[in-house]
């Protein structure tokens, strides 16, 4: 049963991933516009001739 | 320019930009479209024409005439010394395409950092650098595009409400996080784990548990506490209790090499809890979110005149006594005062229920929230904000509510019972294995921690906010936003309903009704194309498209003037005209040809297509009763009309309050639907009430609901929903009251292993979410009853 004293932190761990990457993304603000996501990647960021405008700005932290 | 790319996509008949119809083969309805048009060409951000999809239930994106963009630095936020932020909300946003076109827009304008528009919030926000360009010149050109923007106070951003429903989430995703992996570790001891193995999984769920139930209890420990300290018991106190003290006995017995530890039950029963409590949150927070942009769309700037006859722009509840404000034609009158200059009407509607416009001239009374029909107006603010008329209606309105009393929902009414039912359940189990069997007190207290979290209505809790989601969702898209969060539960109560009728069984403007002489409509309707008063609205809708004239002159107050190559043509009131004076003069508009030669025109608020269908099936369902502000003549041809008997006119709105106290003295449960000012009152002091979104702004905040469109249906709508929505409830209350009813005999057997319980536990939940569910086919059960209501 020495396995278990691997495998329960490992699962720990993976959990842990888990619940940290969805509260990352809930404070980065990836959960406030739900129906726009969902339509945003059907577009291009900008006309071909211009540079690509900053997207990764983050609005929610002032 | 040549813009290749935005021909396409573009139908014949309808306008290239906003997709209205148009006049021949014009390719444009209005020069704003055109400008738009072109604008968006030249940007190269043509390709938008071909990937929107128009929203028909939105406003089109048509830029509207008066483009003035006030002074928006008291909205502006300064983040550093070169960039600030704005926030604003945006009118008219259909798909995707809006949000790229608007987005694509401002990053090509100098000195835009970021722009970023929601379509969820439907706002959006921009961070320029202020030394480049300035708020008004950007939101000036987004205006051009054809949306309207309002700007957000930035104290209002961060509302409370918004925070909350995050802190919940991440109470949520932690509870969610310990559930699963201890119930990981327990399907290991359930398997039958043996001692040393069984210990460590103990100690590691236990390590788990605590911190986790420490964190995501939080909610429930609060409101116990406050409940508790204030003398109170609810629902709270018995959770709070059993996930107190289930991991802390558990602790007990994972030291002691126990058997049975209750870590999984623990922390499940929170994440089970947590899930509807969001539930509830969220949908509370989207009715409050969706009325207060409802809200913020109406409110409208006024703008003063400063001494030096400069123009400034401020809300509405900035202006003092004894500033003069400029009131366009067609806006309205920020507060109540007298008229310096100009010569207009004024639509009383709203305030008092007349469907005639009064005119308003120098030394006229004016009041705040009447509409401004012909001509500029310049007002002297003569009292504002707790002196006005407008606040004397929002006296009332509080009064009234406070006399109503709080409507106790369902839910609080079962957990009320419930709670103590539950602590005294587990406290005699307690007793009872302890005296009566003898056994010691830390085997007891598991046994009767397993009947607190057996009885833990974790079901109970999910019951009423499953329904209540998936039933507002299915109103919003009929149309119908529902304020309160308990608006359902007292629609199916109603049994008695009151009407008021300008705007609400009325459509609330003038229809052209008949007509001396069909031939000169067109004429009528081209002259009148120059004028936003309703009468020349109502002619050129009945004309479909027309040319407008040029030259056509305004003589504010009585009618318009056009000088043809045949000589002088007039379309105007009774007086102006020249004709002889007739008793429905108010409502008639003549045209005179240069001969002499006089056509009428004739007019009425026509009734909502729907309006005696509607008032045939409410009658059904109880009394149903008129009570207008309007004249006698105009509400009982309506009342006819409907075949309503109890109708009564030229009501106060203390009139309508009174008639409402009354009915609820008796034990009715009274419906009250109006539009206007003078409804706001009894729109508070009725059971429960529905406002017209073309109402007044004050009815829709009074209101419990609010519905959108020119048929009265959604009513009828509500109701039904209203029905199902509280059968579904009562459901889902059944299933979980009897699972409890089921297991608690277990458990004070001592029988309710943490096994039984987490399985019993998971069961009853999942069902009374899959029943909830159900409500999903809502639509399809509305849809049915309302053609048989049709039939």
């Amino acid at each position: 049963m020495t396995v278990l004293l691997f495998l329960i932190p490992i699962a720990l761990l993976l959990g842990g991933l888990g619940l940290g990457g969805f509260l990352w993304a809930m404070r980065s603000g990836q959960f406030d516009d739900l129906d726009g996501a969902a339509q945003r990647i059907l577009f291009d960021d900008a006309p071909a001739d211009r540079a690509p405008p900053p997207t990764d700005v983050d609005l929610t932290r002032p | 320019m040549n813009l290749p790319a935005v021909e396409q996509g573009h139908a014949d008949g309808q306008c290239q930009h906003c997709g209205g119809e148009v006049i021949g083969s014009d390719s444009y309805c209005c020069a704003g479209c055109k400008a738009a048009h072109q604008l968006i060409g030249g940007l190269g951000l043509g390709a938008y024409y071909q990937r929107r999809i128009l929203d028909g239930s939105q406003r089109k994106p048509r830029p509207e005439e008066l483009n003035q963009v006030g002074d928006l630095s008291a909205w502006v936020r300064r983040i550093d010394d070169d960039v600030s932020e704005l926030t604003l909300m945006i009118d008219g946003l259909h798909c995707g395409a809006c949000v790229w076109l608007i987005e694509q827009f401002l990053l090509q304008q100098p000195g835009v950092v970021t722009a970023r528009v929601s379509l969820t919030t439907r706002r959006l926000s921009i961070r320029w650098e202020h030394n480049l360009v300035k708020a008004e010149v950007l939101v000036a050109g987004v205006q051009q595009l054809g949306y309207r923007l309002v700007p957000l106070d930035p104290s209002c951003l961060a509302s409370r409400d918004e925070s909350e429903v995050r802190q919940l989430l991440r109470y949520l995703a932690v509870a969610g996080f310990a559930a699963g992996n201890i119930m990981l570790l327990s399907v290991s001891v359930w398997l039958g784990a043996d001692a040393a193995t069984r210990d460590l999984l103990h100690w590691v769920s236990a390590m788990i548990a605590l911190p986790a139930i420490a964190y995501a209890g939080r909610p429930f420990f609060r409101s116990a506490w406050s409940a508790l300290r204030a003398g109170r018991t609810n629902m709270d106190v018995p959770i709070s209790l059993a996930v107190i003290l289930a991991p802390s006995l558990s602790l007990f017995e994972t030291f002691t090499g126990g058997q049975h530890a209750y870590f999984d039950s623990a922390v499940t029963l929170l994440f089970f809890l947590l899930i509807g409590r969001f539930l509830d949150h969220r949908a509370r927070h989207a009715a409050r979110a969706t009325a207060e942009q409802l809200l913020a769309l109406n409110a409208e700037a006024a703008t003063i005149i400063e001494a030096d006859g400069s123009l400034r722009d401020v809300q509405p509840r900035q202006l003092l006594a004894g500033q003069r404000v400029l009131v366009v034609a067609g806006a309205r009158i920020p507060a109540d005062g007298r008229v310096l200059a100009g010569n207009s009407r004024v639509d009383l509607q709203m305030i008092s229920g007349e469907s005639l416009p009064a005119d308003a001239a120098l030394g006229t009374d004016v009041f705040a929230g009447t509409l401004n029909l012909e001509a500029p107006l310049t007002v002297l603010v003569e009292r504002v904000g707790e002196s006005t008329v407008l606040a004397d209606i929002i006296r009332l309105m509080e009064a009234a509510e406070a006399r109503r009393g709080r409507f106790v929902r369902l839910a609080e009414r079962v957990a009320r019972y419930y709670s103590p039912v539950v602590h005294l359940t587990a406290l005699i189990t307690f007793v009872a294995w302890v005296f009566v069997g003898g056994m010691a007190w830390q085997d007891a207290m598991l046994i009767a921690i397993a009947v607190l979290i057996i009885t833990c209505p974790c079901a109970l809790a999910l019951a009423v906010p499953a329904v209540q989601v998936v039933a507002s969702q299915a109103l919003l898209k009929s149309g119908i936003l529902m304020k309160a969060p308990d608006a359902l539960e007292r629609l199916r109560l109603v049994d008695h309903v009151l009407l008021d009728k300008t705007g609400t069984l009325t459509i609330g403007r003038p229809t052209l009704s008949a007509c001396s002489d069909p031939g000169k409509l067109a004429k009528a309707a081209s002259i009148a194309s120059n004028s936003r008063h309703p009468l020349a609205a109502a002619l050129r809708r009945a004309a479909g498209l027309v040319v407008a004239l040029d030259g056509v002159k305004e003589i504010p107050g009585q009618g318009l003037e056009w000088v043809g190559p045949d000589g002088t043509w007039r379309l105007g009131s009774t007086r102006f005209t020249g004709q002889a004076e007739s008793e429905s003069a108010a409502m008639t508009l003549w045209l005179v040809d240069p001969a002499g030669q006089g056509t009428s025109f004739q007019f009425v608020d026509p009734l909502r297509s729907d309006a005696a269908a509607v008032i045939e099936a409410l009658k059904r369902i109880g009394p149903v009763e008129i009570w207008s502000g309007d004249r006698m003549a105009t509400v009982a041809a309506t009342a006819a009309a409907v075949k309503v008997d109890a109708w009564h006119a030229q009501q106060l709105p203390t009139d309508k309050v009174r008639r409402l106290e009354q009915l609820r003295a008796d034990g009715k449960h009274v419906l009250m639907i109006g539009d206007g000012i003078n409804d706001a009152p009894a729109l508070r002091a009725a059971a429960v009430s529905m406002a017209p979104a073309n109402g007044a702004e004050i009815a829709q905040n009074a209101a419990d609901l609010v519905f959108q469109g020119d048929r009265l249906a959604p009513v009828m709508t509500a109701l039904l929903t209203a029905n199902v929505a509280d059968r579904l409830v009562r459901q889902n209350l059944l299933i979980s009251l009897t699972y409890n009813l089921a297991a608690v005999p277990l458990a004070i057997l001592g029988l309710a292993t943490p096994l039984v319980a987490a399985v019993a536990m998971s069961t009853s939940s999942i069902v009374v979410v899959l029943n909830a569910l159900r409500a999903g086919r809502l639509r399809a059960t509305l849809s049915r009853g309302q053609t048989e209501g049709r039939k």
